[in-house]
């Protein structure tokens, strides 16, 4: 039989999401109580893996008592907190904040975004064109994933990932300050002298698909990238002992990309260069 | 973690640099060459705890290889990195978020020349035309035009720095084109300073409180320092014992001085009740905002009066170590400051057994270099820990979790050294002083268009007025900026604004750190406004967006309606608001949430492009 771990019983901590009773265990983020009431909050550097950064601050809600607003993905819930997620002033600064990463940055990939900017109706090009932007091209260094930090918003989450959240290799960091801020290995250099792994568990968390496969980069340039007609099968890495999942996508019977279940209690989402990359050899098929 | 280096090796110069900081290598983990070592030493290498608790010597690591070589190489890098078992990758990070640090090579000296407000409306720009005719390609100075360097009663100021063993600095301000070159290039033999009291316009007027040893007492003279009343205050504390300092400090009403104005007695209550230890103090001396120098004036003037306040705080809230986290701007603060805290613990003052108190406690300077964000107190901690200065979120609050995650008291210079009244007078003797809400003496930075620029202490409750008239204002006033970069323009004929943390705020601006710079017409405020939007965007660490993209945003509008006024404004100032608005509601620190401030009300309070 299984054993399932019930962890230490956490009290409630009651208060009111938008006049509405809210109850969550002690420790909760005001997101997991939006999120558990239905609300929709949007988010882009909240991973459900990691730590919230809370750098995007595309989350905001209003606080009763709070001077400025909080971002929801890392502030937790306390006992009377009266928090509204939709006023003027919450969807006022989300509006700029999608407007402020729309023209700045490519998030033709960006999952949902295209929603959330017709939903706030922002308008990015209100910054004239000759707004900056990031200005940079796809580093293709290697052959297994694509670095193209035109797409980056900055999110943190790959950083973390590899750092002590989960891979502890420390192969990429942010450099740079302020708008020039990019993530970067030491010296900039290309990622084959670095210390990255290829676990690829950066790519993993990546909100914006600035890091993708090459395989994924190549496919979209040649126009071939088709998500419609793609499989994916959760199966379990033949590699070693360990049992991690892999989420084979599979495109005209090709493998095209490797992802892990996320909800996966022993590596939630993450793996090693085999099981990522190391699939060549089932499509072999001479 | 398992650590990744290139094959750069360091040259001898950039090793022994490492080294002077650090010690030799103990093992060839650490970067020795095999054939120096006993063969024994190749199976030891520093692990665990030992290895990551030395983090937060990063910054002086970068420090010592910036000093004497002038740029960090990737062999240096590596070879810092290797010593204290700091990812190559995160080390490049912090590099490269400082802007007094280079990744990439330059010429052994450094001329920063500030062409911040002050110094912009001094003629910085003609100054750094002349400097940069001179100082070409070749010249081996490298020419960087520079945020405000503090030295705004002098304005226009450069500031040279020269790589080598031991570094060399020296201040050119008033700077001359002739002047600043010969600072850059023959550091040694250019002209002193002139002393810290000239900064002082009141020097030696008995009324004074906090600058009364200013231009008084030598500042390298503990003798000097203790025969003008120093060290009274600290015997008084232990009379008092921690708790009983701390109901003085909170029963005088002492706030931060910094510009939070939030009540000291407050915040070291909720430190030193933190069952959590060890509690750490520090000193904010990362002194950047526009216009703010009296910091500055304090540290060179009466260096001890801040080694003995710090000690009162730490005895207070139950600290045994201090940080002094000085601005990387300010040699000659870290020279005296160097000099006053060995004084102090040669005297025991200082080390294991303060007064013969069985109290110990300790002072260590950590230099910034070159990042206004470090002045947030939690970007500071950062930056200490040797990561980079990007703030955290609160809360947590560093009364909990603080420096090294611990309870720490964060102050600024200027709150440290109003205990030390509040000690020798007496909380009810001191709170008299002022306002009900705003008590005690304040230290105001009065720069620009004034016939005295300098330091001025006045009791809380002057008004503009009277500090503007003290400071002998000079005609054709055209605005008045209250609290720098971070604050707010008044009109000129708003002179009975009280200046009081009160007072301002009702009067719907702020009195931030005590900056009051008075702007004539010479220089077009558009063009101001540029500047400041500039400098934020230079500062922003590009942690948040709102913060990171808004900031940019913001100066490219004020730069499209630089010479615009009316309709043909009316469209940018309204992206301007929608902006500035989201900047101060979503950005995570305070460097977000100001950077319209100074914009917004020269638009609504002055009618900058009507």
């Amino acid at each position: 039989m299984t054993a399932i771990p019930l962890g230490v019983p956490r009290r409630l901590v009651e208060f009111t999401i938008d006049g509405q009773e809210a109850r969550v265990p002690e420790g909760s983020t005001i997101l997991d109580a939006c999120r558990a009431a239905g609300k929709d909050v949007p988010t882009l550097c909240e991973g459900d893996t990691l730590r919230p950064k809370n750098a995007c601050r595309v989350c905001v809600v209003e606080v009763e008592g709070s001077r400025t607003l909080v971002p929801a993905c890392s502030r937790k819930a306390e006992p009377g907190m009266e928090v509204r997620t939709g006023t003027e002033r919450a969807r006022h600064s989300r509006k700029i904040v999608l407007e402020l990463l729309a023209s700045s940055v490519d998030l033709s990939t960006t999952a949902q975004v295209a929603g959330w900017i017709k939903e706030y109706k922002a308008k990015p090009d209100r910054f004239g064109p000759d707004a900056a932007r990031l200005g940079e091209e796809p580093k293709v260094d290697n052959e297994l994933y694509v670095r193209d930090y035109d797409k980056c918003i900055l999110c943190y989450k790959c950083v973390d990932a590899c750092g002590d959240q989960w891979q502890n290799t420390f192969a990429i960091s942010v450099a740079g300050r302020g708008f020039d801020a990019r993530i970067a290995v030491e010296h900039d250099a290309p990622l084959t002298d670095s210390a990255c792994v290829y676990c690829g568990n950066c790519i993993e968390v990546c909100p914006t698909g600035a890091l993708s496969f090459k395989s994924e980069f190549d496919m979209r340039a040649a126009g071939t990238w088709d998500e419609t007609k793609q499989t994916e099968t959760t199966t379990v890495c033949a590699y070693c002992g360990v049992g991690c999942n892999l989420t084979l996508h599979v495109q005209d019977n090709e493998i095209v990309k490797v992802t892990s279940p996320h909800d996966n209690p022993v590596t939630h989402g993450n793996l090693c260069i085999k099981g990522r990359f190391g699939y060549q050899h089932v499509q072999n098929r001479d | 973690m398992d650590l990744h280096f290139g094959d750069s090796k360091p040259t001898d110069d950039e090793r022994a640099a490492v080294d002077a900081l650090l010690g030799p290598p103990e093992s060839s983990w650490e970067g020795a060459a095999r054939d120096e070592m006993r063969a024994a030493d190749l199976r030891w290498a520093r692990g665990g705890r030992a290895a990551r608790d030395r983090r937060d010597l990063l910054l002086p690591g970068l420090h010592a290889i910036n000093d004497r070589i002038g740029w960090i190489s990737e062999g240096a890098l590596d070879y810092l990195c290797r010593r204290l078992t700091v990812p190559p990758a995160e080390a490049y990070g912090v590099a490269t978020f400082y802007a007094m640090f280079s990744v990439k090579p330059r010429p052994a000296t450094v001329l920063h020349v500030c062409t911040d407000l002050a110094c912009a409306t001094a003629g910085a720009s003609e100054l750094c035309a002349g400097i940069e005719a001179r100082l070409g390609l070749g010249s081996g100075v490298s020419v960087e035009r520079s945020p405000c360097l503090g030295l705004c009663e002098r304005a226009p100021a450069a500031l040279a720095i020269k790589a080598g063993d031991p570094v060399r600095t020296a201040v050119s301000a008033p700077a001359t084109v002739h002047g600043a070159v010969l600072a850059a290039s023959a550091p040694d033999a250019a002209p002193q300073e002139p002393p810290a009291a000239m900064a002082v316009p009141q020097a030696g007027d008995p009324s004074l409180t906090l600058l009364r040893r200013v231009g008084v007492v030598d500042p390298a003279s503990l003798d000097d320092y203790r025969a003008h009343g120093g060290y009274t205050a600290l015997r008084r504390a232990f009379e008092l014992g921690p708790a009983g300092v701390i109901r003085e400090v909170t029963d005088s009403g002492l706030v931060g001085r910094g510009g939070a104005a939030f009540p000291t007695g407050r915040k070291w209550q909720a430190t030193a009740s933190q069952p959590d230890h060890p509690h750490y103090l520090v000193c904010n001396a990362d002194e950047s905002e526009p216009g703010t120098f009296k910091d500055r004036v304090i540290m060179e003037g009466d260096p001890y009066a801040l080694v003995e306040a710090m000690t009162i705080a730490a005895y207070a809230t139950g600290a045994h170590k201090g940080y002094l986290y000085l601005r990387g701007e300010y040699p000659r603060a870290l020279r005296r400051l160097e000099h006053a805290i060995a004084q102090a613990r040669a005297r025991g003052l200082l080390g294991d057994d303060v007064l013969g108190q069985g109290y110990a406690f300790d002072i260590e300077i950590r230099r910034g270099a070159g990042a206004y964000i470090c002045g947030e107190e939690t970007a500071l901690f950062n930056s200490i820990e040797g990561y980079r200065g990007e703030p955290r979120s609160k809360p947590p609050f560093p009364v909990e979790k603080g420096l090294f995650g611990k309870p720490t008291v964060e102050n600024n210079v200027e709150t440290l050294v109003n205990v030390l009244p509040v000690l020798t007078m007496g909380a009810p003797a001191y709170a008299a002083i002022g306002t009900a809400k705003s008590t005690g003496p304040k230290l105001f930075c009065v720069s620009g268009s004034v016939a005295r620029p300098g330091i001025y202490e006045l009791p809380f409750g002057a008004t503009l007025g009277e500090l503007l008239e003290l400071a002998g204002v000079r005609e054709r006033l055209r605005a008045v900026l209250l609290g720098g970069a971070a604050g707010g323009f008044v009109r000129p004929e708003e002179t009975d604004i009280p200046l009081t943390f009160e007072g301002t705020r009702e009067a719907g601006t702020t009195l931030g750190s005590g900056v009051v710079m008075a702007f004539d017409d010479t220089v077009p405020l558009p063009r101001l406004l540029l500047r400041i939007a500039e400098f934020f965007r230079d500062e922003s660490c590009g942690q948040c967006v709102p913060c990171r993209v808004g900031t940019v945003r913001q100066e490219e509008a004020l730069h499209r309606i630089v010479d615009r006024t009316g309709a043909a404004a009316a469209d940018d100032i309204a992206l301007l608001r929608e902006v500035g608005r989201a900047m101060r509601d979503a950005s995570i620190c305070g460097l977000g949430q100001t950077a319209w401030n100074a914009v917004e009300s020269a638009i609504d309070r002055l009618g900058a492009y009507e």
